[in-house]
């Protein structure tokens, strides 16, 4: 996945010798957020993000005292409080890392409507009565495989085959369910291992498995985006496409591989979830597309690519997992939840225009039409 | 240059292989050949109707859904017809909604079967086809999913969820009386509350809880499947530090809710599922999880509707009633399977 080869075979043979690191910078220079500056951890991403990743952090501060405040009962056991912390961001894994890749693609000026049915697929493959007589270890690969492979199909449908993003994924995301709907036979395919299941029970340091899977990819997708040439091009390749080919970015090489990253994630997600659920079937992971782009928005990602933070969409997810928990620790019901889902996501976007101006300058312009 | 390419080109050469032999591998990896679920057929045995009549064609539609219990309704009802020397079975795919639906059903009339056996996407939006069909002198069977209107259907057949509802909560009650549990903590894991058929589930078992003075404390919704049974139920136990009983709406989902309670290490109290899977009727029977009852809800209703369109087609009755026709309306009750029982209801779990 954190491809970055030899840059100087990947350049075409054609284009001048240039230092592939000026012309990134030169293609970066190009995107709106501009940040070469390499401070704190989430300053990586630039100031910007800095800021809205506090705001997050703000919001997340907010829901706890919101629950501490309805369930003071429950709160007043520091037990508890720690265990439902750890609760949360088991409900957070699964999509966090699909969430991950989504953010990659979508800075890189992508979109990919395919992960929830990937996510089925793989966990469907890797649950299948041969798949699961090769152990744990042929379960990993398997899901692993096919996720990077339906993302290699995306990335070429897409890079190659000039389809719109959009529709190239939402095809995928059809054919993916239909496919794992296939070799499921519409079953629930029960997971007999006790390695994989194990992954979702055991805890290390008092901490669940999962945790450090999530925080692992987290890590790995913050200094591929902040510290690679892969994540300077990406960032490239979002920004402005044209600039980023005449500073010898390959536009359609690395579109590629965004997709395949984004399957590589699901692939990784497939076997958490598997191994939550003890069990995989085709309906499962249904609508984390949405889920994870959600997360990337209210997280700061501008969705016309170019500009992101991986911090920012982890903390979008935990926003989202954190309401679940706090509907579910007062009883309310899940249609109240989505309603509130959606209001946040709408002010998430709103909150983002005012930084920008955009809003100010659309008010604006309405004033001077209707007068 | 020349160097430079060969690299690329041995580097081709390898991702390719090793592209081709995964890809083979995996293909392999597809196969799943598990003992596959035993339809829930009833053979022709002694009675009068067992013997061949008249030539029926029945056409079959269903919705083509990824949930265990459709699949189950659709192979109960293929398996059932080929029971039978005397039937044709035609089955349409019914798409991905009612639209859908309506669009292959309406090639299936021109294809004039007997009689037709549906589970319509929605009993409400495929009225109208029920209609179309009868004034069309074809018998339409509705499987499960009611129409509003009674001259849209010859015989209706299907659960009973309300009834679901009211065995859970009869066991839950008797169960915390025998305990001598005073206030208990009772929950429910419901499936996709969109659907009416959720709604009809636990208002029986709100209902049967409110006549012995009980209610239900905490009701998270999940959707038929285990992942979402999974996280409905970890936030669920969250919740509630000490529990009495659950009543989870489908041993499908209830995969995943089994799998969050011995994630999260609870045992004190008793589960009740729904549907009545294979897999949960095993679970019970051995005795080893918070699982001690499932209240049914059987897709062999596939197969008994096939036998009833048999009869319908062939102008016979049901041999053990007096009458000379099949009954408009039958409604299969809601059984618990407990642990003494299990094993009378193995067959037919799916």
């Amino acid at each position: 996945m954190s491809e970055s080869p030899p840059t100087t075979t990947q350049l075409p043979a054609q284009s001048p010798p240039v230092d592939p690191a000026e012309t990134t910078e030169a293609a970066e220079h190009g995107a709106p957020a501009a940040s070469g500056a390499r401070l704190s951890w989430w300053h990586g991403d630039g100031g910007e993000g800095a800021k809205r990743n506090l705001a997050l952090i703000g919001v997340l501060l907010a829901l706890f005292a919101i629950g501490a405040a309805t369930r003071s009962d429950l709160y007043a056991n520091p037990d508890w409080v720690w265990a439902n912390m750890l609760s949360i961001l088991k409900l957070a894994s699964v999509v966090g890392v699909v969430t991950v890749g989504m953010t990659f693609v979508i800075i890189g000026g992508g979109i990919d409507l395919s992960v929830g049915a990937i996510v089925a697929l793989a966990g469907v493959w890797c649950t299948t009565v041969a798949t699961q007589s090769f152990g744990a270890g042929g379960m990993i690969f398997t899901a692993i495989i096919v996720g990077v492979a339906v993302g290699l199909v995306n990335g070429v449908l897409i890079a190659y085959g000039r389809l719109v993003p959009f529709i190239a994924t939402l095809a995928m995301l059809v054919a993916a369910r239909g496919l794992a709907a296939e070799i499921s036979q519409k079953q629930t395919q029960i997971s007999e291992n006790s390695v994989i299941n194990g992954i979702a029970s055991n805890s290390l340091l008092g901490i669940p498995l999962l945790v450090y899977i999530l925080a692992a990819v987290v890590a790995g997708g913050w200094v591929l985006l902040n510290r690679t040439t892969f994540g300077r091009r990406t960032v490239a390749v979002g920004g402005n496409p044209e600039a980023a080919r005449l500073a010898g970015i390959d536009v359609k090489r690395h579109t590629l591989l965004l997709y395949a990253l984004s399957g590589l994630c699901c692939g990784i997600a497939a076997i958490m979830l598997t191994a939550q659920a003890t069990s995989a079937q085709a309906a499962m992971a249904n609508l984390y597309e949405l889920d994870a782009i959600a997360a990337v928005i209210i997280g700061g990602t501008l969705l016309s690519g170019g500009r992101g933070t991986i911090v920012g969409s982890l903390l979008g997810v935990i926003i989202f997992a954190t309401i679940t928990n706090l509907f579910a620790i007062n009883g309310l019901s899940t249609e109240a939840q989505n309603m509130v889902k959606g209001g946040i996501i709408v002010a998430a976007v709103l909150i983002q225009q005012v930084q920008f101006g955009t809003l100010s300058q659309f008010f604006r312009r309405n004033r001077l039409t209707t007068s | 240059m020349t160097q430079h390419s060969r690299d690329m080109s041995r580097r081709r050469l390898l991702f390719g292989g090793a592209a081709v032999g995964a890809g083979v591998i995996l293909a392999g990896c597809t196969s799943n050949e598990q003992t596959p679920t035993e339809a829930q057929t009833k053979a022709a045995d002694g009675n009068a109707n067992a013997e061949p009549g008249k030539q029926v064609t029945i056409g079959f539609s269903a919705p083509a859904a990824d949930h265990g219990w459709i699949a189950a309704i659709t192979n109960n009802a293929k398996a059932q017809a080929a029971a039978y020397s005397d039937v044709e079975f035609k089955t349409v795919e019914a798409g991905a909604d009612a639209a859908a639906q309506r669009a292959a059903l309406s090639t299936l009339i021109s294809q004039r079967p007997d009689v037709i056996v549906l589970l319509p996407h929605d009993g409400k939006e495929l009225n109208s086809f029920g209609l179309e069909a009868m004034q069309a002198g074809i018998p339409v069977i509705n499987l499960d999913r009611a129409f509003p209107d009674a001259k849209a259907y010859r015989l209706q057949i299907k659960g009973d969820n309300y009834g679901m509802g009211v065995s859970a909560a009869t066991f839950i009650v008797e169960q915390l009386k025998a305990k001598g549990v005073s206030n208990p903590v009772i929950a429910e894991i419901a499936g996709m509350d969109e659907l009416e058929l959720t709604q009809e589930r636990t208002k029986g078992f709100n209902d049967t809880l409110a006549q012995h003075g009980l209610k239900v404390e905490n009701r998270r919704a999940a959707r038929f499947t285990a992942d979402s049974g999974q996280q409905e139920a970890s936030q669920l136990l969250q919740a509630l530090p000490k529990i009495d009983a659950i009543w989870n709406h489908d041993d499908d989902q209830g995969i995943g809710v089994l799998a969050a309670i011995s994630q999260a290490s609870r045992n004190e109290f008793f589960m009740v599922g729904g549907a009545g899977s294979k897999k949960a009727m095993e679970d019970i029977q051995a005795d080893n999880t918070v699982l001690k009852a499932t209240v049914t809800y059987s897709p062999s209703m596939a197969s008994s509707a096939i036998s009833l369109a048999r009869l319908i087609g062939q102008d016979r009755g049901m041999s053990d009633l007096v009458e000379l026709q099949v009954p408009k309306e039958i409604v299969l009750a809601s059984e618990t399977i407990t642990k003494e029982n299990a094993s009378n209801y193995l067959k037919l779990g799916f």
